[in-house]
């Protein structure tokens, strides 16, 4: 057993709300390392009280075992995870699902002002015409927009 | 206890109690933009108190549920201002805005601590609290836009001032204060700040509800 199959097999892991990404699209597995037969991976979370955190552990587990090692799976509580952790594929993938991927973070955290006027694309036409509905949406890592263009709303991927 | 455990024990217990309060909107709020608001806040404010209780259960050698849901009524060390029950639209915005605004400013303070452990976390925390800002704010800028709304929201700030001073030390009082006048645009009367350790009567009644599954199940509940 390698690292490199620890991360294919974590790799085929759905991400429990958002099933059209991985869990390493998603960017929450931040280490794994081989001692022998234990398997030591770190989970970094996306949101804090994210209720997906313990399923995500139990099928991490099932992953490693599958593949004959012991698991130990850290939560980490630090401030590792972000959406800029989720890879260029990630990106793509929960696009084409019709979730608008997250803007970087490089400009600084979001401002109420970007969030209500900034630029933010239609996941549905590619249309830039948007409007904040709800800075929150059904989890909390997502806010809901409304495409005036193809009149759909759409869920947009925090910043964070 | 140690000082560390005891700090985050209180931030724990505000945004325990705080979520709690936040949820109390969920199904009943005034549209349903805000039932989906309100109840994701309480779930993120929830979430924190989690993630500070375990911090604090790996030193006083316990678990994040027994300090959430173990202790007396006369244990926890919340600030009253989330004690309150105040189910009446002016003063959630209120209440939520100066909480807020209060818990910026002890973040701050948090993020820049030497103790890795305590500085990471309120990093995180405070990520995602800059959502509920931004969603206070824009709150405050809707009511303060009207005749009604104004006068409403006023009354509401005047009444928990004294309990949102008690969320932070003396030391960052005044920092609270200048926010919170610079915004409002107006001054805002001398108060005694109503302290942490005090306890409201809906303190008690929050906790018999909170912990009534634990109390009932104390070997602990199966699904």
């Amino acid at each position: 057993m390698t690292t490199d199959e620890v991360w294919s097999a974590l790799a085929e892991i759905p991400d429990p709300e958002i099933p059209a990404i991985s869990l390493v699209d998603l960017g929450v597995v931040k280490s794994v390392e081989i001692e022998g037969e234990r398997v030591r991976i770190e989970l970094t979370p996306t949101f804090i009280g994210c209720p997906a955190l313990e399923r995500m552990q139990a099928e991490m587990a099932t992953a490693v075992e599958e593949l004959g090692g012991e698991p130990e799976i850290d939560v980490v509580l630090d401030d590792s995870w972000s959406t800029d952790r989720i890879t260029a594929e990630g990106r793509e993938k929960l696009r084409a699902a019709g979730f608008a991927p997250p803007s970087p973070r490089a400009a600084g955290a979001t401002t109420l002002l970007e969030l209500q006027r900034g630029v933010f694309r239609c996941p549905y036409c590619g249309s830039a015409d948007t409007t904040l509905e709800n800075i929150f949406g059904p989890t909390p890592c997502r806010s809901i927009r409304y495409c005036n263009a193809c009149r759909q709303p759409f869920e947009q991927f925090k910043t964070l | 206890m140690s000082d560390r455990s005891d700090l985050l024990l209180a931030i724990a217990d505000d945004e325990l109690f705080l979520g709690w309060r936040n949820s109390e909107w969920t199904g009943i709020a005034p549209f349903l933009e805000e039932d989906v608001a309100f109840s994701s806040i309480a779930q993120n404010e929830i979430g924190h108190a989690r993630a500070l209780y375990e911090l604090a259960a790996r030193e006083l050698d316990t678990t994040a549920d027994e300090l959430a849901f173990d202790r007396d009524a006369d244990e926890y060390r919340c600030a009253p201002l989330v004690q309150l029950r105040r189910l009446e639209w002016a003063r959630t915005i209120a209440r939520h805005w100066l909480y807020e605004t209060a818990d910026e400013i002890r973040l701050a303070i948090l993020k820049a601590s030497d103790d890795s452990e305590i500085a990471g976390i309120a990093s995180k925390i405070d990520r995602e609290e800059a959502y509920h800002r931004m969603h206070a704010e824009m709150w405050v800028e809707r009511l303060l836009a009207t005749g009604e709304g104004r006068a409403r929201f006023n009354d509401a700030v005047d009444e928990l001032w004294p309990y949102a001073l008690g969320v932070l030390d003396d030391a960052l009082r005044p920092e609270l204060r200048e926010r919170v006048e610079e915004r409002l645009g107006r001054k805002l009367p001398d108060a005694e700040p109503v302290p942490r350790g005090r306890h409201e009567t809906e303190l008690r009644q929050l906790w018999e509800e909170m912990t009534m599954v634990r109390r009932s199940a104390p070997t602990g509940a199966r699904w």
